[in-house]
């Protein structure tokens, strides 16, 4: 039995430790804003939230997870009003979007530990993020916008 | 050259009879996925009403209003990142008149007798549903107005819908969309409803909407192929042959049964070469979750059999090309004379480009859910080609279409690979192995890449002689790669007309004894389209060996561009040997020589062409024209003394004609850069004994965020005039972006680069 808490949830299972968080968030919770890209670490598509730090869920198993409090794309804010949430609609950064619930956590990680970024904090924070559409001078643009309303805000 | 409406009469029949004989017929089934047209016999129809299944322009197909004024428009393309379902709804939300608070999105299934033409590829969305759904808004609105003037009892032409409400100025009386959405039902659908004139647009043409998903997207509760969830669902992937035309010799699933959650091993017969869109083979696991799946499949014992393409390797198969590019071969355009003009030159300049394989890798890879069960089948799936699917799913489990449902979900990027419906092929075969239980089969980022239908892999080789002014007096392009044709039919060693009229020999150039010549080459793997197809070899070998040429007799690259591109005029394709022209009408979409000089210019003016550059600096310019639609490129790169590169600042000027969702555009723009930049920099797939060898993107290379320029501007250029006909958008920005930065890179250093991609060729001496 492996406990931990998931969006605020108290979830208890069964399931193989070895299990990688992504596939247990995915089928067992049904949370698929998580998304599978390629299963090594190499894309970012998978990024959550474990004790408040972004994490490659296809690398971090259930029992890694023990105790934990983990948060998905689904809890990032309770409304979708998180201001990367708000600034990346008001860019219209998403083309396919597949990429982007990683993207977003990724981003809420870097502007909780450097709520300022340069340019280069930006590029070197969202450097393991693949967007295969291109959207990475949006994400920038929406990123810096962020920050500066988490600042007045 | 000039174009001439009266010579085309003969040349479209000419093209008709040779698509219903040997190679050409390949090119039909390609371009359309599918079965012969059924209007063979008639004469060629262009745009969409020359796809399979045509057009529908009715709005009781796509519109429905509630009687709480909600309107739901079903869209029947596919969204993977273009943004149609954001602005094909602009379209009919603007002749609806509809509020656009009160417009949502379905999805439409797979069903093209009803919808027309699903196939979302070619960057034809926009240019061939602009007017049959302005047509479906502007009947709408038509018969909401009559019914709100026979309920007023007013004359039609007094009253006028406004903003999700009809108006009677007279009285100021007015009913809403939502009471007259019953009523309006039973109006007599208006077959030449009144378009609205350009001035009374409120969404289309402006840039002020934000996606119809983009909430769901930003908050995790969008869905896409790999998310589909159905009650009693079980999970999925296959082990494939390693070589295309492999199969197993043996297997031994008893490891794999004893994975606890594993439920069934299942073995899939492939479809030997040419496999066109049915499963490879294989041997898949079913199980109770994706990780007990893949955990199953490696405890898979297969031993397999190689079959003919065991010794394709591509360091071998690159000199092939080679060879085959430097002997003649099959004449697909000649003016005047090659030989002659060579041997009056003064100076002659060879080159010979070489492009690999490429892959599409979206970010989803593909993922489809099937359940085969009392004798009828559900899908769902990130598909770009939902009918296709639906005809594959029925003939390979023996039903018919009817029998067969295909839901469309969004889809995590395409870029053509979810053009092939090869996997909902294997998700069925599983499900109905399942005793017809729901089946997810996903591919993982290894089966993504190593089982992929590659962009071809190619050399174009160039010769020209020019005179003692520099001017080309002698043009010779031979391209050699394997055609996306042999995906289709057996025997096909030349290219078909979809790829030969994609930069190649229709290159508007002002060329005296020109010849373009395509040597034979074999495919070894599965060939398919990879967003832009033919154009990336052709934007980069075209528009490099320009660049040489300039730099061979001391002329500015972007002056002597223009002119050899020379003065604005209308170039009919098909005088130049290109009998696709995107399936455009030829008199609508001649090619124009001056819109291709227009958009290099504002690309030059744009970066500033011509400025004095730091050391390590330089800019490089390309215009390349595809999918009827005119783009340039000018960007400048720079390189450290370590010999690092990066690009500071790209400059994209596009003359698309109209521009429906300015937005969109930008972004498709935007996105096409950072892909140029994928292909241009880092990505290649390589064969060794037959088998890929990338298996993740610690391999398969993609532009990250720290290559994307400070500043990506996006110029455009001309479509002021609605009446024009539209061009593609998702798919040219991606072709002049090589050659601009090698030609960057030449300006910077010197030194000139003529394989894809650049990886560490900075460093090395060559």
């Amino acid at each position: 039995m492996v406990q931990f808490v998931v969006n605020g949830r108290q979830v208890d299972t069964q399931a193989d430790a070895d299990m990688p968080l992504l596939w247990f968030l995915r089928d067992e919770l049904g949370l698929t804003g998580t998304k599978f890209g390629c299963g090594q670490a190499l894309c970012g598509a998978c990024t959550i939230h474990v004790n408040g730090s972004a994490v490659r869920s296809c690398q971090t198993t259930v029992g890694d997870a023990a105790g934990a409090a983990i948060t998905t794309i689904e809890g990032l804010s309770p409304d979708g009003m998180h201001p990367l949430q708000v600034a990346w609609r008001a860019h219209n950064v998403p083309q396919c979007g597949y990429c982007q619930a990683g993207q977003l956590m990724q981003a809420a990680s870097l502007l909780k530990d450097t709520p300022n970024p340069t340019d280069q904090q930006i590029n070197e924070a969202m450097y393991g993020n693949i967007c295969r559409c291109g959207t990475y001078n949006r994400i920038r643009t929406a990123i810096k916008e962020a920050a500066t309303n988490v600042k007045r805000g | 050259m000039m174009f001439d409406t009266k010579t085309l009469p003969l040349i479209t029949n000419v093209s008709r009879r040779n698509f219903l004989q040997g190679t050409a017929g390949v090119f039909v089934l390609a371009a359309t996925l599918r079965s012969l047209p059924a209007h063979a016999e008639k004469p060629p129809q262009f745009a969409g009403e020359g796809m399979p299944n045509g057009l529908r322009d009715k709005p009781d197909i796509f519109l429905s209003i509630a009687e709480d004024g909600t309107v739901t428009y079903t869209c029947h393309r596919s969204e993977m990142g273009q943004g149609v379902r954001t602005g094909l709804t602009m379209i009919v939300a603007d002749e609806l008149e509809a509020d656009w608070s009160k417009v949502k999105v379905a999805q439409a299934p797979g069903d093209e007798e009803k919808y027309g033409n699903q196939d979302t590829d070619g960057s034809r969305t926009t240019r061939h549903h602009f007017m049959t759904m302005r047509k479906v808004g502007a009947a709408a609105r038509a018969m909401l107005e009559a019914a709100a003037a026979a309920q007023m009892g007013v004359p039609v032409s007094e009253v006028k819908a406004s903003n999700h409400e009809v108006v009677h100025a007279k009285t100021g009386r007015k009913i809403g969309y939502g009471a007259l959405a019953k009523a309006a039902a039973t109006q007599p659908v208006p077959a030449e409803p009144r378009l609205k004139s350009p001035s009374e647009f409120r969404y289309m043409g402006k840039s002020d909407r934000q996606l119809v998903d983009g909430f769901d997207i930003t908050t995790g509760k969008a869905i896409y192929g790999i998310d589909t969830r159905v009650d009693g669902m079980l999970y999925a992937v296959v082990a494939r042959p390693p070589v295309y035309g492999g199969k197993v010799k043996s297997y031994e699933a008893a490891e794999a049964m004893k994975v606890p959650g594993v439920v069934k091993v299942v073995a899939i017969e492939g479809t030997p070469a040419p496999s066109e869109f049915w499963p490879v083979g294989g041997i898949g696991v079913v199980a109770k979750n994706t990780w007990a799946a893949l955990k199953g499949r490696e405890a898979l014992k297969i031993e397999w059999e190689a079959g003919d393409n065991a010794s394709y390797s591509s360091d071998a198969y690159r000199k092939q090309l080679e060879a085959a590019a430097s002997q003649p071969g099959k004449v697909v355009r000649s003016d005047g004379d090659f030989e002659a003009g060579m041997a009056k030159a003064a100076k002659r300049v060879v080159a010979s480009y070489y492009i690999p394989h490429l892959t599409q890798a979206s970010m989803e890879a593909p993922a489809a859910v099937v359940q085969v069960k009392d004798g009828k089948c559900e899908a769902w799936g990130c598909v770009q080609s939902p009918q296709a699917a639906r005809e594959r799913l029925a003939k390979r489990l023996g039903l018919t279409d009817d029998k067969v449902t295909v839901h469309v979900t969004l889809l995590g990027g395409g870029f053509g690979r979810k053009s092939k419906p090869d996997f909902f092929v294997e998700a069925g075969l599983m499900s109905q192995a399942a005793d017809g239980a729901p089946v997810k089969l996903i591919w993982t980022r290894d089966d993504d890449l190593q089982h992929s239908y590659y962009h071809t892999v190619s050399v174009e080789r160039l010769e020209a002689g020019l005179d003692e002014k520099g001017k080309p007096i002698a043009w010779l392009h031979r391209s050699v790669a394997p055609s996306i044709g042999t995906t289709f039919a057996a025997n096909v060693k030349t290219q078909i007309p979809i790829e030969l009229g994609m930069g190649f020999v229709n290159t508007p150039f002002v060329l005296q004894n020109a010849r373009f010549e395509n040597p034979e080459a074999e495919a070894h793997t599965r060939i398919g389209w990879y967003r832009s197809v033919s154009n990336i070899p052709r934007g980069f070998a075209v528009q490099s060996f320009v660049a040489e040429l300039a730099a061979a007799v001391g002329r500015d690259p972007k002056d002597y561009l223009l002119e050899l591109i020379g003065p604005p005029r209308q170039i009919n394709p098909y005088s130049i040997g290109d009998q696709w022209n995107h399936g455009e009408d030829p008199a609508l979409y001649p090619i124009d020589t001056g819109r291709l000089r227009g958009v290099i210019e504002a690309a030059a003016k744009g970066i500033g062409w011509g400025r004095s550059m730091p050391k390590g600096h330089g800019l490089g310019i390309a215009g390349h024209y595809s999918f009827v639609s005119y783009i340039a490129v000018a960007a400048e790169v720079a390189i450290n003394d370590k010999n690092e590169l990066s690009i500071p600042k790209v400059d994209v000027a596009i003359d698309c004609g109209p521009r429906v969702a300015p937005e969109r555009i930008r972004s498709q723009l935007e996105g096409a850069m950072i892909m140029g930049m994928s292909n241009s920099l880092y990505s290649e797939i390589s064969f060794k004994n037959g088998a890929v060898e990338q298996t993740n993107f610690d391999g398969y290379l993609v532009s990250r965020m720290d290559i994307a320029p400070a500043e990506i501007v996006v110029h455009f250029v001309g479509g002021d005039d609605w009446n024009q006909p539209l061009g593609g958008v998702g798919e040219p920005g991606v072709p002049p972006v090589a050659p601009a930065i090698f030609n960057a890179i030449f300006a910077a250093t010197g030194k000139r680069i003529r394989t894809l991609p650049l990886k560490d060729q900075l460093n090395s001496s060559a």
